[in-house]
């Protein structure tokens, strides 16, 4: 018996860009500004979100978090801290955030009152730069306690940022980091990156981080209301 | 390690087009992977099976064709291959403005499939 050949090209994530597709134009239509981070393990995603959070809601900011971690709460419970709501997603070892994930973990939560909606991805600096979870910006961090070729090495993660977050500033003499070699590969993987400098524990950059936030929701949510209607 | 979640997707993206095509076995399946889309080919090779197990993918042979990474330099005007480690430079002029054309797919090409005996006994 011959085989019959059946042409697909479909890609493989396709199911999850569909999700994903829904889910940006969700956030749109409620105003809300989704911020994807994502890093390696321990380069201050959570410490630089509860400080963030912090800020903001002492600014009257209406935030948000949804946590993803693979197996404790531990997260979630430190982003509490600040006063917004948080969700976790525990993703019982999955090395990422899928949009399902993020979909299914939204229900039941009125978006219309949120001005900023984070997700702390999976620390891991491979998998999740495949999966769009539908949002506005993706946050790429990179601490002064890393090589300073870690954008080198994790080019598809760096690739696909819309901001670097360089963290832990205030560790970066003790470390030795090469900031001029870090600044440049990042240059180099992903030029058309914004590139941020923050100290979660000192607050060096914070409020220029917060303020390049607003700034984005804004001309977000003015590029929307601007859109002509379809 | 995505790898295996990315097998259940691809076998589910299969499944589904060779249960409509009326099929009951996949045979082969062929998939385009480029060189930066974040996958390792040994470990999506191995979790293949794993996921295709007692469905009409089981035992179907997994071809993969590697894209490599091509961009467009603006300040060459002309298209270049990037090699392994992939740093985002043109490798002739150095320059960092450049377009990527390909090399981050993963992508389900074709799949080939058996029918029911008895609906393909044309001559």
């Amino acid at each position: 018996m011959k085989p019959r050949i059946l042409e697909l090209r479909k890609a493989v994530l396709d199911k999850n860009d569909e999700i994903a597709r829904t889910l940006r134009a969700r956030f749109e239509a409620a105003g809300v500004f989704v911020v994807n981070l994502v890093s390696s393990p321990g380069a201050g995603k959570t410490a630089l979100l509860e400080e963030t959070m912090r800020r903001m809601v002492e600014r009257h900011w209406r935030v948000a978090a949804i946590v993803g971690d693979l197996a404790t709460e531990n997260d979630a419970r430190r982003l509490a801290r600040s006063g917004a709501p948080v969700r976790q997603i525990e993703t019982g070892g999955l090395c990422h955030l899928e949009a399902e994930l993020v979909a299914r973990r939204l229900e039941g939560w009125a978006l219309e009152e949120l001005d900023f909606l984070f997700i702390e991805n999976v620390g891991n600096l491979v998998c999740p730069s495949d999966y769009d979870l539908g949002e506005a910006l993706r946050v790429v961090l990179f601490s002064t306690t890393e090589g300073e070729d870690k954008p080198n090495k994790y080019p598809p993660m760096f690739y696909s940022a819309d901001v670097v977050v360089l963290t832990k500033m205030d560790l970066a003499a003790a470390t030795d980091f090469d900031y001029a070699g870090a600044v440049a590969n990042v240059r180099t993987v992903a030029p058309h990156a914004v590139l941020l400098e923050t100290s979660a524990r000192t607050g060096e950059g914070l409020d220029r981080w917060i303020e390049f936030l607003v700034a984005r929701h804004w001309e977000a949510a003015t590029a929307t209301s601007a859109a002509p209607a379809r | 390690m995505h790898e295996l979640s990315i097998a259940c997707n691809l076998v589910e993206i299969v499944e589904e087009a060779a249960r409509a095509a009326g099929a009951v076995r996949v045979t082969r399946v062929r998939l385009r992977l480029g060189d930066l889309a974040g996958v390792m080919e040994d470990a999506l090779r191995f979790s293949f099976p794993v996921a295709a197990q007692g469905t009409l993918a089981e035992g179907a042979e997994l071809a993969i064709e590697r894209v490599p990474v091509r961009v467009f330099c603006t300040q060459c005007n002309a298209d270049r291959t990037l090699t392994p480690p992939f740093v985002y430079r043109c490798p002739e002029c150095g320059a960092s403005r450049l377009q990527l054309l390909q090399g981050r797919e993963l992508q389900v090409e074709s799949i080939e499939i058996e029918e029911n005996h008895n609906e393909t006994a044309h001559p």
